[in-house]
């Protein structure tokens, strides 16, 4: 094995001069390029609002996705409208890309009467079956069989729908890894698998989850392809993604991607990452910022300046405060619709424990 | 009617849905070319072909969540699990996911899958190969839970359960496979949450699911011979959802109740029904209600031990005579 081998090299497309490698660009239209940079810093600010939310108490957990913005804007802009998502912790702003409603999106998170999902789900855990993206699994790895089984399900049907799982890094210690990797390969269906490998699971840096050279040269013993992608390059995870869906719809089995980036912020709200990882190692990581790595290619071949830009914040700006301006001040969910969707079928005795509840004055919340 | 063993019975229900529903498939491991480990799916791989009949990795976490995937893209996965001693690798799948999706996502991704396999003591297996698994997988909202003692109410229930929105786990009784009865030629499903009287009786009321059920009835038989007791014999067949009318019903009608189970006596659908009795009976009861159940002790290996855990028929008369105020 060399570094030709694409599970142990990093594929690029950005040169640190802003300039493409023409051998790994796209080649996507204006139109699309400045489409992704509007997403890239629409997540983005939207991870600065909600922690600032989170802050203030308004929302009870955030988990930001800042620093690897790219892999799921690329991933929005790389698949097709029936192609189903299985995000992990940082993903679920990839439905938002799809068309997904903002302020619909960001009610959940404030778990209020116009969540859709009832209050039930935490922050980062959104799902919604219009853009097809499951919610994600707070125990670490079983959305990566979940995926596999849907991917398998399309195969069997013979649609053109493919199925996208992700995991962290330290996700790929997990059994369920193992397992859905196994299944995939054998039973070949169309899904590409996305590990975001941000080098740190909370406290704990890569080096020590695994002996392997790279988490991406584990596809070989699978029997699947593998490609290990520098996950700040946009454009190269573009890439990685297009021709992995591309394969998988074409009936050549699944696609394991490893992107390689950095989390620059805390694991969750919950989280001090001050207290286990270097300020210079962050400083360093600071320097390699998927979007202003994008951002000095879209300068360099003219399609951006401070104007274009200052314009696109201002007006993502205007979208986001008045998507949280909509949803901020609603009410909680009613206590009764807890009752709903714990069975397709209602049984007996929730009936009972929901007359139960009626009779009785309501719990002082937690807040 | 005829007669039919239980393993047939499930293997009836399955083929049958099979046909019926072309998204209907089986997994696990060995269920395929081997016709499974209990030969419950014996002649499927012939009939359905490796599509829909697929030999797994031995992976329990693996095909369990590739089914609750499957699920929610709109198949009907039978997952087998060899036993349901191995569920336990596949906990995460089942209690954290199949049985939450639906109410996570607020009724937009239901997970219409069973899990189904052998429960409960075997023969000399030893205590990680002989769990009666009810009592974890009743605790969890989300989960529908059945556990037949017939060879007609393992079709009927598992048809039913096919056919169900909601995941299931369907317990059958290892050492029930072989058990005939009397199963009807026309098809039947089986309403979950129904109990079902296998003994009429005046007495007292005997709750039991699952393997002790031919003890219960056995001892039932004897005690009316030797000792003039009648007792009513409640086979509540799901224990979520339960159907704590018909059980207190007949508690109010024989003023006494013992529950006879396998799985340990600490908490579970066990305690969950004698707490059913004691709020809803309390005034119709003459004795304190009382269970029958193993020991609460992990399984021994040497026969002699593993004959003393597992409920017997000895501490079964027991309780009915100590309720009856027999002793």
């Amino acid at each position: 094995m060399s570094d030709d081998d694409p599970t142990l090299g990093l594929r690029r497309v950005l040169r640190d001069d802003g300039s493409a490698q023409p051998d790994t660009d796209p080649f996507l239209a204006d139109d699309v390029l400045l489409g992704m940079l509007r997403e890239l810093l629409k997540i983005r600010r939207i991870d600065e609002r909600m922690l600032g939310k989170q802050r203030q108490g308004k929302v009870g957990f955030f988990g930001t996705i800042t620093g690897q913005e790219a892999t799921p804007i690329a991933t929005a802009f790389a698949t097709e409208p029936s192609d189903w998502i299985f995000p992990a912790l940082r993903e679920s702003a990839i439905m938002i890309c799809r068309g997904f409603p903002l302020g619909t999106w960001l009610a959940q998170a404030y778990g209020n009467e116009r969540d859709v999902l009832k209050g039930r789900q935490m922050p980062s855990h959104m799902s919604g079956r219009a853009t097809n993206q499951v919610a994600w699994s707070s125990c670490i790895g079983p959305q990566i069989p979940q995926a596999v089984g849907a991917a398998w399900a399309m195969k069997r049907r013979g649609e053109r729908a493919i199925a996208v799982g992700f995991m962290g890094d330290g996700a790929t210690s997990q059994p369920d890894f193992h397992a859905a990797m196994t299944f995939a390969a054998k039973w070949k269906v169309p899904c590409v698998l996305i590990c975001q490998n941000n080098h740190w699971s909370i406290s704990v840096p890569t080096a020590k989850q695994t002996a392997s050279a790279t988490i991406a040269v584990k596809a070989k013993a699978y029997g699947m392809p593998g490609v290990r992608v520098d996950g700040n390059d946009v454009l190269a995870v573009y890439g990685a993604i297009k021709e992995a869906a591309d394969r998988a719809r074409a009936g050549g089995g699944p696609t394991f991607i490893e992107s390689v980036t950095y989390r620059m912020g805390p694991h969750s709200s919950s989280d001090d990452p001050t207290r286990y990882r270097s300020a210079d190692e962050v400083a360093e990581w600071a320097k390699k910022d998927p979007i202003d790595r994008f951002e000095r290619y879209l300068r360099k071949a003219e399609l951006l300046d401070d104007a274009r830009r200052a314009e696109i914040v201002a007006s993502l700006e205007a979208e986001i405060s008045a998507a949280i301006d909509e949803v901020e001040d609603l009410g909680p969910p009613s206590r009764e619709v807890m009752f709903d969707d714990v069975f397709v079928q209602p049984p007996w005795h929730l009936r009972e424990q929901r007359d139960e509840l009626r009779a009785l004055p309501h719990a002082p919340s937690g807040h | 009617m005829r007669e039919v063993r239980c393993r047939d019975a499930l293997r009836e229900a399955m083929a049958e849905e099979m046909r019926r529903d072309p998204n209907v498939f089986l997994l696990g491991e060995e269920v395929g070319h081997y016709q499974g480990a209990y030969k419950v799916t014996q002649g499927l791989l012939e009939e359905f072909g490796e599509r829909r009949v697929i030999d797994t990795p031995i992976a329990e976490a693996g095909f369990a969540g590739v089914a609750v995937g499957a699920a929610m893209a709109g198949l009907r996965p039978i997952v087998e699990f060899m036993t349901w001693n191995f569920s336990l690798v596949a906990f995460d799948q089942i209690v954290n996911n199949a049985a939450k999706m639906y109410q996570m996502s607020a009724g937009q991704f239901p997970v219409p899958v069973v899990f189904r396999g052998p429960n409960a003591s075997a023969r000399q297996v030893g205590s990680q190969h002989s769990h009666a698994v009810e009592a974890f997988y009743a605790n969890v909202p989300g989960l529908i839970v059945c556990y037949p003692s017939t060879p007609r109410d393992a079709k009927g229930l598992l048809k039913t359960a096919i056919r169900c929105d909601d995941p299931v786990v369907f317990l059958e009784g290892e050492t029930l496979y072989n058990v005939k009865g009397e199963v009807p030629d026309e098809e039947e499903l089986i309403e979950f949450g129904k109990a079902r009287v296998s003994r009429e009786g005046t007495d007292v009321t005997v709750v039991v699911w699952g393997r002790p059920h031919p003890m219960v009835l056995k001892v039932a038989e004897e005690m009316a011979a030797d000792e003039g007791v009648s007792c009513e014999v409640i086979d509540p067949r799901t224990l979520r959802p339960l159907d704590h009318e018909a059980i207190v019903a007949s508690v109010k009608k024989t003023n006494r109740c013992v529950v006879v189970h396998e799985h340990w006596p600490y908490g579970g659908p066990g305690a969950e029904i004698v707490d059913r009795v004691q709020r809803e009976a309390f005034d119709h009861l003459d004795a304190p209600v009382l269970r029958a159940t193993n020991l609460d002790v992990p399984m021994p290996y040497a026969a002699h031990l593993e004959s003393e855990v597992i409920v017997t028929e000895a501490r079964i008369r027991a309780a009915i005579r100590k309720v009856c105020y027999l002793d």
